[in-house]
Protein backbone atom coordinates (compact mmCIF):
# COMPACT_ATOMS: atom_id res chain seq x y z
CA UNK A 1 0.00 0.00 0.00
CA UNK A 2 2.63 2.41 0.52
CA UNK A 3 4.30 2.05 -3.02
CA UNK A 4 0.59 3.05 -4.31
CA UNK A 5 0.71 6.36 -1.80
CA UNK A 6 3.97 7.24 -2.64
CA UNK A 7 4.22 6.09 -6.48
CA UNK A 8 4.90 9.21 -9.37
CA UNK A 9 1.41 9.15 -9.90
CA UNK A 10 -0.39 8.80 -6.55
CA UNK A 11 1.64 11.91 -5.90
CA UNK A 12 0.91 13.83 -9.10
CA UNK A 13 -2.65 13.07 -7.97
CA UNK A 14 -2.24 14.38 -4.77
CA UNK A 15 -0.43 17.73 -6.57
CA UNK A 16 -3.83 18.46 -8.96
CA UNK A 17 -6.59 17.86 -6.33
CA UNK A 18 -4.41 20.16 -3.52
CA UNK A 19 -3.56 22.76 -6.62
CA UNK A 20 -7.12 22.43 -7.64
CA UNK A 21 -8.19 23.60 -4.34
CA UNK A 22 -5.98 26.32 -4.20
CA UNK A 23 -7.32 27.26 -7.43
CA UNK A 24 -10.95 27.75 -5.81
CA UNK A 25 -9.89 29.67 -3.17
CA UNK A 26 -8.34 32.43 -5.30
CA UNK A 27 -11.48 34.04 -6.57
CA UNK A 28 -12.33 33.88 -2.83
CA UNK A 29 -9.61 35.90 -2.09
CA UNK A 30 -9.48 38.68 -4.99
CA UNK A 31 -13.31 38.86 -4.03
CA UNK A 32 -12.48 40.05 -0.82
CA UNK A 33 -9.51 42.17 -1.62
CA UNK A 34 -11.54 44.50 -4.26
CA UNK A 35 -13.42 45.66 -0.60
CA UNK A 36 -9.68 47.46 -0.60
CA UNK A 37 -11.01 49.86 -2.93
CA UNK A 38 -13.60 51.29 -0.86
CA UNK A 39 -12.67 54.32 1.00
CA UNK A 40 -14.14 52.62 4.08
CA UNK A 41 -11.81 50.27 5.54
CA UNK A 42 -15.05 48.68 7.34
CA UNK A 43 -15.99 46.22 4.94
CA UNK A 44 -12.46 44.98 4.06
CA UNK A 45 -11.49 44.53 8.09
CA UNK A 46 -15.21 43.02 8.59
CA UNK A 47 -14.70 40.66 5.46
CA UNK A 48 -11.17 39.68 7.55
CA UNK A 49 -12.25 39.30 10.47
CA UNK A 50 -15.17 37.09 9.14
CA UNK A 51 -12.45 34.88 7.40
CA UNK A 52 -10.78 34.83 10.63
CA UNK A 53 -13.31 33.84 13.33
CA UNK A 54 -15.65 32.17 11.14
CA UNK A 55 -15.55 27.99 12.15
CA UNK A 56 -16.17 26.97 9.02
CA UNK A 57 -13.83 29.02 7.58
CA UNK A 58 -11.09 27.75 9.97
CA UNK A 59 -11.46 24.04 9.07
CA UNK A 60 -11.12 25.38 5.36
CA UNK A 61 -8.53 27.16 6.59
CA UNK A 62 -6.69 24.21 7.47
CA UNK A 63 -7.29 22.38 4.80
CA UNK A 64 -5.91 25.01 2.59
CA UNK A 65 -2.69 25.79 4.73
CA UNK A 66 -2.13 21.42 3.83
CA UNK A 67 -3.38 21.65 0.38
CA UNK A 68 -0.63 24.49 0.27
CA UNK A 69 2.09 22.41 2.15
CA UNK A 70 1.84 18.96 -0.18
CA UNK A 71 1.07 20.80 -3.27
CA UNK A 72 5.28 21.91 -2.36
CA UNK A 73 6.53 18.91 -0.71
CA UNK A 74 5.17 16.16 -3.58
CA UNK A 75 6.18 19.46 -6.03
CA UNK A 76 9.42 19.89 -5.10
CA UNK A 77 10.47 15.44 -4.62
CA UNK A 78 9.09 14.99 -7.88
CA UNK A 79 11.14 17.87 -9.53
CA UNK A 80 14.22 16.29 -8.17
CA UNK A 81 13.21 13.04 -9.34
CA UNK A 82 12.68 14.39 -12.68
CA UNK A 83 15.90 15.93 -12.17
CA UNK A 84 17.82 12.78 -11.05
CA UNK A 85 15.97 11.10 -14.44
CA UNK A 86 17.76 13.01 -17.19
CA UNK A 87 22.11 13.10 -15.55
CA UNK A 88 23.03 14.35 -19.03
CA UNK A 89 21.32 16.49 -21.13
CA UNK A 90 21.06 16.92 -24.92
CA UNK A 91 24.53 19.35 -26.93
CA UNK A 92 21.78 19.66 -29.76
CA UNK A 93 19.01 21.17 -27.43
CA UNK A 94 15.45 20.03 -27.21
CA UNK A 95 13.17 21.01 -29.70
CA UNK A 96 10.14 19.08 -28.85
CA UNK A 97 6.54 20.61 -29.37
CA UNK A 98 5.50 21.17 -25.55
CA UNK A 99 3.17 22.85 -23.46
CA UNK A 100 5.52 25.65 -23.04
CA UNK A 101 4.65 26.51 -19.61
CA UNK A 102 5.27 22.89 -18.28
CA UNK A 103 9.04 23.27 -18.26
CA UNK A 104 8.82 26.12 -15.81
CA UNK A 105 6.58 25.14 -13.26
CA UNK A 106 9.13 24.54 -10.21
CA UNK A 107 9.88 27.91 -11.18
CA UNK A 108 6.66 29.60 -11.42
CA UNK A 109 6.06 27.74 -8.39
CA UNK A 110 8.70 28.97 -6.22
CA UNK A 111 8.29 32.82 -7.32
CA UNK A 112 4.55 31.81 -5.83
CA UNK A 113 6.11 30.46 -2.32
CA UNK A 114 8.19 33.52 -2.19
CA UNK A 115 5.35 35.96 -2.81
CA UNK A 116 3.59 33.92 0.09
CA UNK A 117 6.04 34.17 2.57
CA UNK A 118 6.10 37.99 2.29
CA UNK A 119 2.30 37.98 2.28
CA UNK A 120 1.86 35.21 5.26
CA UNK A 121 4.89 37.80 6.94
CA UNK A 122 2.44 40.62 6.44
CA UNK A 123 -0.56 39.86 7.33
CA UNK A 124 -1.20 36.00 8.23
CA UNK A 125 1.64 35.99 11.11
CA UNK A 126 -0.02 39.11 12.56
CA UNK A 127 -3.34 37.53 12.79
CA UNK A 128 -1.34 34.17 14.37
CA UNK A 129 -0.01 36.55 16.25
CA UNK A 130 3.42 35.52 15.61
CA UNK A 131 4.30 38.87 14.17
CA UNK A 132 3.62 42.55 15.66
CA UNK A 133 0.88 44.43 13.90
CA UNK A 134 -2.73 45.16 14.20
CA UNK A 135 -4.71 42.37 13.23
CA UNK A 136 -8.22 44.59 12.83
CA UNK A 137 -7.06 47.13 10.17
CA UNK A 138 -5.37 44.95 7.31
CA UNK A 139 -7.21 47.52 5.25
CA UNK A 140 -4.71 50.12 6.06
CA UNK A 141 -1.71 47.69 6.11
CA UNK A 142 -2.74 46.55 2.55
CA UNK A 143 -3.03 50.70 1.43
CA UNK A 144 0.63 51.46 3.03
CA UNK A 145 1.83 48.08 1.12
CA UNK A 146 0.81 49.02 -2.52
CA UNK A 147 2.42 52.54 -1.74
CA UNK A 148 5.95 50.94 -1.73
CA UNK A 149 7.32 50.48 -5.16
CA UNK A 150 9.59 47.95 -4.34
CA UNK A 151 6.52 45.52 -2.60
CA UNK A 152 4.27 46.82 -5.63
CA UNK A 153 6.70 45.32 -8.36
CA UNK A 154 7.57 41.93 -6.60
CA UNK A 155 3.59 42.03 -6.27
CA UNK A 156 2.68 42.64 -9.73
CA UNK A 157 5.73 40.56 -10.71
CA UNK A 158 4.78 37.50 -8.86
CA UNK A 159 1.36 37.58 -9.61
CA UNK A 160 2.60 37.39 -13.68
CA UNK A 161 4.51 34.06 -12.84
CA UNK A 162 1.16 32.82 -11.06
CA UNK A 163 -0.73 33.11 -14.19
CA UNK A 164 1.63 30.96 -15.91
CA UNK A 165 1.71 28.76 -13.38
CA UNK A 166 -1.92 28.70 -13.42
CA UNK A 167 -2.16 28.21 -16.92
CA UNK A 168 -0.32 24.74 -17.20
CA UNK A 169 -1.93 23.60 -13.68
CA UNK A 170 -5.64 23.77 -14.40
CA UNK A 171 -4.68 22.14 -17.66
CA UNK A 172 -2.33 19.75 -16.77
CA UNK A 173 -4.33 18.91 -13.48
CA UNK A 174 -7.56 17.34 -14.70
CA UNK A 175 -5.27 15.35 -17.55
CA UNK A 176 -3.89 13.64 -14.28
CA UNK A 177 -6.93 13.35 -12.63
CA UNK A 178 -7.74 11.23 -15.54
CA UNK A 179 -10.27 13.15 -16.91
CA UNK A 180 -9.98 13.72 -20.22
CA UNK A 181 -12.39 13.62 -22.93
CA UNK A 182 -13.23 15.02 -26.80
CA UNK A 183 -15.07 17.94 -26.51
CA UNK A 184 -14.52 18.89 -22.54
CA UNK A 185 -10.52 18.85 -22.10
CA UNK A 186 -10.44 21.94 -25.00
CA UNK A 187 -12.99 23.86 -23.11
CA UNK A 188 -10.68 23.88 -19.84
CA UNK A 189 -7.57 24.88 -21.29
CA UNK A 190 -9.66 27.81 -22.98
CA UNK A 191 -11.17 28.02 -19.58
CA UNK A 192 -7.52 28.30 -18.19
CA UNK A 193 -6.13 30.44 -20.41
CA UNK A 194 -9.32 33.01 -19.16
CA UNK A 195 -8.75 32.10 -15.47
CA UNK A 196 -5.30 32.53 -15.55
CA UNK A 197 -5.28 35.94 -17.22
CA UNK A 198 -8.40 37.00 -15.54
CA UNK A 199 -7.14 36.02 -11.55
CA UNK A 200 -3.93 38.09 -11.41
CA UNK A 201 -5.49 41.03 -13.47
CA UNK A 202 -7.84 41.30 -10.86
CA UNK A 203 -5.30 41.57 -8.19
CA UNK A 204 -3.10 43.51 -10.29
CA UNK A 205 -6.21 46.29 -11.00
CA UNK A 206 -6.48 46.32 -7.44
CA UNK A 207 -2.70 47.51 -6.29
CA UNK A 208 -2.27 49.75 -9.63
CA UNK A 209 -5.55 51.70 -8.46
CA UNK A 210 -3.99 52.39 -5.19
CA UNK A 211 -0.90 52.94 -5.71
CA UNK A 212 -1.42 55.52 -8.67
CA UNK A 213 -4.96 56.60 -7.42
CA UNK A 214 -5.12 56.71 -3.61
CA UNK B 1 24.92 17.34 -50.76
CA UNK B 2 27.55 18.17 -48.10
CA UNK B 3 26.67 17.88 -44.03
CA UNK B 4 28.84 18.18 -41.44
CA UNK B 5 27.92 15.35 -38.54
CA UNK B 6 29.06 15.81 -35.04
CA UNK B 7 28.36 12.23 -33.42
CA UNK B 8 28.82 11.66 -29.92
CA UNK B 9 31.26 8.74 -29.46
CA UNK B 10 32.01 6.58 -26.62
CA UNK B 11 33.72 3.33 -25.97
CA UNK B 12 31.84 1.83 -23.32
CA UNK B 13 29.50 2.07 -20.07
CA UNK B 14 31.89 3.55 -18.08
CA UNK B 15 34.18 5.41 -20.20
CA UNK B 16 33.65 9.48 -21.00
CA UNK B 17 32.51 10.57 -24.08
CA UNK B 18 32.56 13.33 -26.17
CA UNK B 19 31.27 14.79 -29.88
CA UNK B 20 33.94 13.98 -32.88
CA UNK B 21 32.98 16.15 -35.96
CA UNK B 22 33.02 13.88 -39.55
CA UNK B 23 32.20 15.90 -42.73
CA UNK B 24 30.17 13.94 -45.25
CA UNK B 25 30.63 14.61 -48.72
CA UNK B 26 28.23 13.78 -51.43
CA UNK B 27 25.23 12.31 -49.33
CA UNK B 28 22.13 11.52 -51.67
CA UNK B 29 18.91 12.88 -50.74
CA UNK B 30 17.53 9.70 -51.57
CA UNK B 31 19.44 7.84 -48.91
CA UNK B 32 17.69 6.76 -45.38
CA UNK B 33 19.58 8.07 -42.44
CA UNK B 34 21.16 5.12 -41.39
CA UNK B 35 22.08 4.70 -45.02
CA UNK B 36 24.02 7.78 -44.82
CA UNK B 37 25.26 6.61 -41.34
CA UNK B 38 26.71 2.90 -42.69
CA UNK B 39 28.61 5.17 -45.86
CA UNK B 40 30.01 7.36 -43.07
CA UNK B 41 31.14 3.95 -40.99
CA UNK B 42 32.24 2.66 -44.59
CA UNK B 43 34.84 5.57 -45.20
CA UNK B 44 36.18 5.15 -41.11
CA UNK B 45 36.54 1.31 -41.66
CA UNK B 46 38.68 2.60 -44.82
CA UNK B 47 40.36 4.99 -43.03
CA UNK B 48 41.02 2.18 -40.21
CA UNK B 49 38.77 3.57 -37.93
CA UNK B 50 36.20 2.85 -35.51
CA UNK B 51 32.64 2.54 -37.05
CA UNK B 52 30.02 4.27 -35.27
CA UNK B 53 28.09 1.95 -33.01
CA UNK B 54 24.70 2.82 -33.45
CA UNK B 55 21.09 -0.03 -32.79
CA UNK B 56 19.51 -1.26 -36.09
CA UNK B 57 17.54 -3.74 -37.35
CA UNK B 58 14.29 -3.87 -39.28
CA UNK B 59 14.67 -0.51 -41.33
CA UNK B 60 11.35 -0.46 -41.97
CA UNK B 61 9.84 1.31 -38.53
CA UNK B 62 8.35 -1.46 -36.78
CA UNK B 63 11.14 -3.44 -34.39
CA UNK B 64 11.93 0.26 -32.78
CA UNK B 65 15.53 -0.21 -32.40
CA UNK B 66 16.83 2.62 -34.46
CA UNK B 67 16.77 5.43 -31.97
CA UNK B 68 19.01 8.29 -31.71
CA UNK B 69 18.49 12.36 -31.06
CA UNK B 70 19.07 14.25 -34.24
CA UNK B 71 19.33 18.26 -33.94
CA UNK B 72 16.91 17.99 -31.04
CA UNK B 73 14.37 15.74 -31.97
CA UNK B 74 14.26 12.06 -30.93
CA UNK B 75 14.59 10.44 -34.57
CA UNK B 76 14.85 13.55 -36.26
CA UNK B 77 12.99 16.60 -37.42
CA UNK B 78 10.20 14.71 -38.96
CA UNK B 79 6.83 13.82 -37.08
CA UNK B 80 5.82 10.17 -37.33
CA UNK B 81 8.99 8.56 -38.65
CA UNK B 82 11.58 6.40 -36.87
CA UNK B 83 15.36 7.07 -37.51
CA UNK B 84 15.57 4.69 -39.94
CA UNK B 85 12.86 5.60 -42.44
CA UNK B 86 14.20 9.52 -41.97
CA UNK B 87 14.61 10.59 -45.24
CA UNK B 88 17.94 12.35 -45.96
CA UNK B 89 16.33 15.07 -48.13
CA UNK B 90 14.91 16.53 -45.28
CA UNK B 91 18.61 17.93 -44.21
CA UNK B 92 19.71 21.03 -45.92
CA UNK B 93 23.12 20.98 -48.16
CA UNK B 94 26.15 22.37 -45.67
CA UNK B 95 24.16 21.68 -42.84
CA UNK B 96 25.55 20.00 -38.86
CA UNK B 97 23.36 17.55 -38.10
CA UNK B 98 23.98 16.72 -34.05
CA UNK B 99 23.49 13.13 -33.54
CA UNK B 100 23.35 11.69 -29.62
CA UNK B 101 22.07 9.51 -27.93
CA UNK B 102 18.89 8.67 -25.69
CA UNK B 103 19.53 10.37 -22.52
CA UNK B 104 18.12 9.03 -19.31
CA UNK B 105 19.34 7.80 -16.28
CA UNK B 106 17.16 4.87 -17.22
CA UNK B 107 18.94 3.86 -20.54
CA UNK B 108 22.86 4.11 -20.18
CA UNK B 109 24.82 4.54 -22.91
CA UNK B 110 26.53 0.87 -23.33
CA UNK B 111 28.35 2.31 -27.15
CA UNK B 112 28.14 5.59 -28.75
CA UNK B 113 24.77 5.85 -29.86
CA UNK B 114 23.46 2.76 -28.43
CA UNK B 115 21.43 2.72 -24.91
CA UNK B 116 20.38 -0.17 -23.03
CA UNK B 117 16.79 0.17 -23.29
CA UNK B 118 16.11 -3.10 -21.27
CA UNK B 119 14.20 -1.11 -19.20
CA UNK B 120 11.40 -1.25 -21.02
CA UNK B 121 11.53 -4.89 -20.86
CA UNK B 122 11.69 -5.05 -17.08
CA UNK B 123 8.38 -2.80 -17.06
CA UNK B 124 6.89 -5.20 -19.81
CA UNK B 125 7.44 -8.51 -17.81
CA UNK B 126 6.45 -6.79 -14.47
CA UNK B 127 2.85 -6.98 -16.12
CA UNK B 128 2.81 -6.47 -19.61
CA UNK B 129 0.90 -9.70 -21.22
CA UNK B 130 -2.85 -11.45 -20.01
CA UNK B 131 -2.18 -14.96 -18.54
CA UNK B 132 -3.81 -17.43 -21.29
CA UNK B 133 -2.67 -21.15 -22.08
CA UNK B 134 -1.62 -21.60 -25.24
CA UNK B 135 -3.84 -23.80 -27.44
CA UNK B 136 -5.56 -23.11 -30.58
CA UNK B 137 -6.92 -19.79 -31.32
CA UNK B 138 -9.85 -19.08 -29.55
CA UNK B 139 -13.47 -17.97 -31.76
CA UNK B 140 -12.79 -14.30 -32.38
CA UNK B 141 -15.86 -12.98 -32.56
CA UNK B 142 -17.49 -15.26 -28.80
CA UNK B 143 -16.86 -12.09 -26.85
CA UNK B 144 -17.94 -8.69 -28.51
CA UNK B 145 -16.09 -5.97 -28.33
CA UNK B 146 -17.04 -2.20 -29.37
CA UNK B 147 -15.41 -1.05 -32.33
CA UNK B 148 -14.31 2.21 -30.68
CA UNK B 149 -12.51 0.08 -28.06
CA UNK B 150 -10.76 -2.28 -30.72
CA UNK B 151 -9.58 0.25 -32.07
CA UNK B 152 -8.26 2.42 -29.79
CA UNK B 153 -6.55 -0.63 -28.46
CA UNK B 154 -4.99 -1.07 -31.61
CA UNK B 155 -3.81 2.71 -31.87
CA UNK B 156 -1.94 2.11 -28.56
CA UNK B 157 -0.58 -1.48 -29.47
CA UNK B 158 0.99 -0.62 -32.18
CA UNK B 159 3.79 1.63 -30.00
CA UNK B 160 7.22 -0.52 -30.85
CA UNK B 161 9.24 0.46 -27.23
CA UNK B 162 11.54 2.99 -28.89
CA UNK B 163 11.99 4.63 -26.23
CA UNK B 164 11.44 8.23 -27.96
CA UNK B 165 9.15 9.38 -25.61
CA UNK B 166 11.77 8.98 -22.90
CA UNK B 167 14.35 10.72 -24.95
CA UNK B 168 11.89 13.62 -25.49
CA UNK B 169 10.56 14.23 -22.18
CA UNK B 170 11.89 16.61 -20.16
CA UNK B 171 11.78 14.52 -17.40
CA UNK B 172 12.90 11.10 -19.03
CA UNK B 173 9.15 9.90 -18.29
CA UNK B 174 8.12 7.01 -19.43
CA UNK B 175 4.30 7.49 -19.04
CA UNK B 176 3.61 7.21 -22.43
CA UNK B 177 5.42 3.95 -23.40
CA UNK B 178 4.05 2.46 -19.89
CA UNK B 179 0.28 4.25 -20.97
CA UNK B 180 0.54 2.63 -24.72
CA UNK B 181 0.79 -1.07 -23.11
CA UNK B 182 -1.58 -0.75 -20.57
CA UNK B 183 -4.20 0.62 -22.62
CA UNK B 184 -3.84 -2.13 -25.05
CA UNK B 185 -5.26 -4.54 -22.91
CA UNK B 186 -7.38 -2.45 -20.65
CA UNK B 187 -9.76 -1.73 -23.74
CA UNK B 188 -10.21 -5.50 -24.23
CA UNK B 189 -12.33 -7.85 -22.09
CA UNK B 190 -9.70 -10.18 -21.80
CA UNK B 191 -7.51 -7.43 -20.41
CA UNK B 192 -9.86 -6.55 -18.11
CA UNK B 193 -9.05 -9.81 -15.44
CA UNK B 194 -5.66 -8.47 -14.86
CA UNK B 195 -6.27 -5.23 -14.91
CA UNK B 196 -5.35 -3.96 -10.99
CA UNK B 197 -2.18 -6.00 -11.02
CA UNK B 198 -0.69 -5.12 -14.17
CA UNK B 199 -0.94 -1.46 -13.72
CA UNK B 200 0.25 -1.60 -10.29
CA UNK B 201 3.30 -3.40 -10.89
CA UNK B 202 3.95 -1.81 -13.86
CA UNK B 203 4.06 1.59 -12.61
CA UNK B 204 5.87 0.60 -9.32
CA UNK B 205 8.90 -1.06 -11.53
CA UNK B 206 8.74 2.66 -13.87
CA UNK B 207 9.02 4.50 -11.18
CA UNK B 208 11.99 1.78 -9.58
CA UNK B 209 13.69 2.04 -12.72
CA UNK B 210 14.48 6.06 -12.29
CA UNK B 211 12.30 7.28 -14.78
CA UNK B 212 10.94 10.74 -13.95
CA UNK B 213 7.16 11.97 -13.44
CA UNK B 214 4.58 12.78 -15.85
CA UNK B 215 4.61 16.90 -15.89
CA UNK B 216 2.13 16.79 -19.21
CA UNK B 217 4.46 18.58 -21.16
CA UNK B 218 3.82 16.65 -24.15
CA UNK B 219 7.09 16.49 -25.86
CA UNK B 220 6.49 12.71 -26.12
CA UNK B 221 3.28 12.64 -28.18
CA UNK B 222 4.79 15.47 -30.60
CA UNK B 223 7.99 12.42 -30.72
CA UNK B 224 6.75 9.63 -31.03
CA UNK B 225 6.58 7.96 -34.18
CA UNK B 226 4.20 5.94 -33.82
CA UNK B 227 1.65 9.24 -32.19
CA UNK B 228 0.71 7.37 -29.43
CA UNK B 229 -2.01 9.80 -27.85
CA UNK B 230 -1.82 11.47 -24.22
CA UNK B 231 -5.28 10.41 -24.35
CA UNK B 232 -3.43 6.62 -22.99
CA UNK B 233 -1.29 8.71 -20.38
CA UNK B 234 -5.35 9.91 -18.81
CA UNK B 235 -6.41 6.41 -19.27
CA UNK B 236 -3.41 5.06 -17.41
CA UNK B 237 -3.66 7.26 -14.82
CA UNK B 238 -7.71 5.98 -14.47
CA UNK B 239 -6.52 2.69 -14.49
CA UNK B 240 -3.99 3.11 -11.82
CA UNK B 241 -6.73 5.16 -9.33
CA UNK B 242 -8.95 2.05 -10.09
CA UNK B 243 -6.47 -0.03 -8.77
CA UNK B 244 -6.28 1.02 -5.55
S1 LIG C 1 5.11 5.39 -27.06
FE1 LIG C 1 5.93 6.00 -29.06
S2 LIG C 1 7.89 6.94 -28.58
FE2 LIG C 1 7.31 5.76 -26.78
S3 LIG C 1 8.24 3.77 -27.04
FE3 LIG C 1 6.18 3.61 -27.91
S4 LIG C 1 6.46 4.09 -30.08
FE4 LIG C 1 8.33 4.78 -29.07
S1 LIG D 1 15.46 -0.20 -37.47
FE1 LIG D 1 13.56 -1.07 -36.85
S2 LIG D 1 12.37 0.69 -36.43
FE2 LIG D 1 14.17 1.54 -37.26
Amino acid sequence: MNKILFSSISKKFVMALAGLFLVLFLPVHLTINFMLLKSDPGPFNNAARFMATFPVIRIFEIVLISALLIHITWGITLQIGNWLARPVGYAGGSKSETAFFSKFMIWTGASVLIFLVLHFINFYFIRLGLVKGNPEDFYSVAHQLFKIPSYAIIYLACFALLGLHLYHALSSAFQTLGLNHRIWTPVVKVFAWIYAVAIPLGFAIILITIWKFR
Amino acid sequence: MDLRLKIWRQKDASSQGSFETYPMEDVSPEMSFLEMLDALNKKLVEQGKEPVAFDHDCREGICGSCGMYINGHPHGPVPAVTTCLLSMRYFRDGETIWIEPWRARAFPVIRDLIVDRSAFDKIQTAGGFISVNTGGAPEANSIPVPKKDSDNAFDASICIGCGACVAACKNSSAMLFVSAKISQFALLPQGRIEAKERVRAMVEKMDELGFGSCSNTGACEAECPKQIRLTNIARLNREYYKAF
